[in-house]
């Protein structure tokens, strides 16, 4: 318990026999952090098959839980074994914590081990469950949303206005640049293999619909379920760990009205705007590539772009960014709500909410590919 | 275990502690005796807790010192002072168990980053501090899953972890039930006479102040100064100054603006 480590004999102990008694003489400094536990002492005390174990403790100097774990240890041994206890040779403060230790005896506490198909329909009822809840959390935005729309939710203009800056100009650097890396790498690409051909003007159709078609709508997605929707899950779990949903509940106020629905106004309001922006910048992207690696004028380029892009091609775009945004909002708002109250639990909810967006995204954008194909457009 | 009774194990000298420009106590000085059990008392917001957290290593003082032993702590190399921090145990407000570890690897992390000990002897270590606190069948649940009591208990046997020689308690019955409280308090006397360690207590559970503390100290929020050294009890019994009397009766203060004008 000294600041500066002592200096002094390390704890020690000696066994003496007296008849059918074994006499532990306890000698020397007990510090734990030093000397550590010896595993295998109650056995060699009680090898000896004693009648009574007794202590000496007049060499016995200072001394900390070092001590007890040993005296606790070979008093459970003693008990176990039907080997009477006698503590009276003890120091008085040792006595003491023995007997708040036996207060409480360390029970192990048994681990479930459900059998395997318990697990596994286990995991399925809550896998049913969740599906529910989000299905209701699905309706319950269809709802909401509608009266929402007519102007009378509950929902603070401020927190749209806060949302929609965060989800919308706070991600345009990152956007920025992500879309613009991936249209110059498209045109790369492009350019290694039409050239083989003699067809290097259409590096500027296979940007320009790569980007409207898919990538810009893609990559700006998957850019803000890790920015955004990462950050919302995180923001509502840590809510649930400061009590402050369960503040909202006991005032009635609805949870949709004030977390959710300003969410995902805010991220299905923003996703288009960013999208829009992300073509933009991606074809710029091609564009430099274009002019650098093939030599192309940016006229040709610009008019090339704009033959092969068609309004459906935009539409189809639009409308992905838009669910994606709508999608990206329901998972993370969702993950948060159904997080539990500790600060790991908030990490946790983050890396949902991330990983689950994403995943959705990409399936919905196989979705969309899918529709797209079979209506030709 | 508490030979050096009545020797100063903590002196605090002239300290003052803030955030930045902003003041929260000044000139403060006491001294905390070996094996002895010092209340740091006072209204919510009187700098309290700020004053523990300058005692702990968390805030640098101001102005003033810490001597810990014969050692000026704010005035050691950082390296000392990480030295000198092992020898304190500290009992947070809210316990501030780490969330995704069990209790049991609670109480060990102490000992695993800071001690060469093997598995099985850290192992033994944590399991006897949760079974003092009367935790040893819980070492294995989550902190989410224990109730406010067991949280406290919880922190305190993470605390004794590295058997420390100076246990710091930051509101340690606040928010608990009276027989809690009680069992909280009765576990720290018996603690601080089976270790004999020193106890630092920042409360203003005034159950726990009279039942537990042997010297004190009042801090005032207005006069951003200690206004009263004592046991809790010897400043319940003879301390007139009018804020300490009204802390110390739970009754409101003579010039308190909420009152009506006719109970003042």
């Amino acid at each position: 318990m000294a600041l500066r480590e002592p200096k002094l004999e390390p704890g020690n102990w000696k066994v003496a026999e007296r008849g059918d008694t074994s006499v532990i003489a306890l000698s020397g400094t007990w510090v734990a952090r030093l000397m550590g536990v010896d595993g295998g002492a109650a056995q060699r005390v009680l090898g000896k098959k004693p009648h009574t174990i007794t202590f000496e403790s007049q060499t016995l100097g200072h001394w900390d839980s070092a001590l007890i774990v040993f005296l606790s240890d070979l008093r459970d041994a003693a008990a176990a074994t039907g080997v009477t206890f006698d503590q009276t040779g003890l120091p008085p403060d040792a006595r003491r914590l023995l007997t708040l230790v036996s207060r409480t005896p360390a029970k192990a506490r048994p681990k479930p081990t459900a059998p395997f198909v318990e697990r596994v329909g286990i995991r399925t009822l809550s896998g049913c469950a969740e599906l529910s809840k989000t299905n209701a959390l699905i309706g319950q935005i269809v709802l909401r949303g509608g009266v929402a729309v007519t102007g009378q939710a509950a929902t603070r203009a401020s927190d749209v206005f806060c949302c929609m800056y965060d989800a919308g100009p706070a991600a345009l650097a990152i956007v920025s640049v992500v879309n613009l890396l991936v249209g110059g790498i498209l045109a790369f690409i492009a350019a290694t293999e039409l050239r083989k051909f003699g067809a290097e003007l259409y590096v500027a159709s296979l940007v320009g619909i790569g980007m409207v078609r898919e990538m810009a709508a893609l990559m700006t997605a998957i850019i803000m379920a890790g920015r955004t929707g990462g950050a919302y899950a995180a923001n509502i779990a840590a809510m649930q760990g400061n009590e402050e949903i369960d503040a909202l509940h006991s005032f009635g106020i609805p949870l949709f009205d004030y977390l959710i629905f300003p969410r995902i106004l805010a991220l299905t309001g923003m996703m288009p705007v960013l999208y829009a922006f992300g073509c933009a910048v991606g074809i710029l992207g091609g564009l430099v590539v274009a002019t650098v690696t093939l030599g192309m004028t940016t006229t040709s380029f610009l008019i090339e772009t704009q033959h092969s892009l068609s309004g459906s091609q935009f539409t189809l775009g639009f409308m992905k960014s838009i669910s994606f945004g709508i999608l990206i909002a329901i998972v993370s708002c969702r993950v948060g709500l159904r997080a539990g109250r500790s600060a790991s639990d908030v990490g946790k909810a983050a890396t949902s909410a991330v990983v689950a967006s994403i995943v959705g995204v990409i399936a919905l954008d196989a979705i969309f590919d899918l529709c797209a194909n079979v209506l030709d457009i | 275990m508490t030979d050096n009774f009545g020797k100063p194990r903590l002196c605090v000298d002239a300290l003052t502690v803030g955030f930045g420009e902003t003041i929260v106590q000044q000139d403060v000085s006491f001294k905390v005796a070996v094996g002895s059990i010092f209340a740091i008392m006072g209204a919510s917001g009187s700098g309290k807790s700020t004053l523990l957290k300058a005692m702990i290593g968390l805030l640098r003082p101001a102005a003033g010192n810490i001597h810990i032993g014969e050692e000026d702590y704010w005035g050691a190399s950082e390296e000392r002072r990480g030295q000198i921090d092992r020898g304190f145990g500290v009992l947070f407000q809210s316990g501030a168990l780490w969330s995704s570890m069990t209790v049991v690897e609670n109480v060990a992390l102490p000992l695993r980053m800071l001690s060469n000990l093997d598995d099985a002897s850290i192992d033994s270590l944590s399991r006897i501090k949760l079974s003092l606190v009367g935790l040893g069948a819980s070492g294995d649940a989550m902190p989410a899953e224990l109730s406010g009591g067991m949280v406290k208990r919880a922190g305190l046997a993470r605390a004794l972890a590295l058997d420390p020689a100076i246990l710091f308690l930051d509101e340690p019955s606040s928010g608990l039930d009276p027989i809690t409280g009680k069992r909280l308090d009765d576990l720290i006397l018996e603690l601080r006479d089976g270790f004999g360690m020193t106890v630092v207590l920042v409360s203003h559970e005034l159950p726990s102040l009279f039942g537990i503390c042997d010297d004190g100290i009042f801090l005032d929020a207005d006069t951003k100064t200690a206004i009263a050294h004592g046991a809790p009890r010897a400043l319940r019994d003879g301390c007139k100054h009018p804020t300490v009397y009204a802390f110390m009766h739970r009754e409101n203060l003579a010039s308190d603006p909420i009152l009506p004008k006719e109970t003042q």
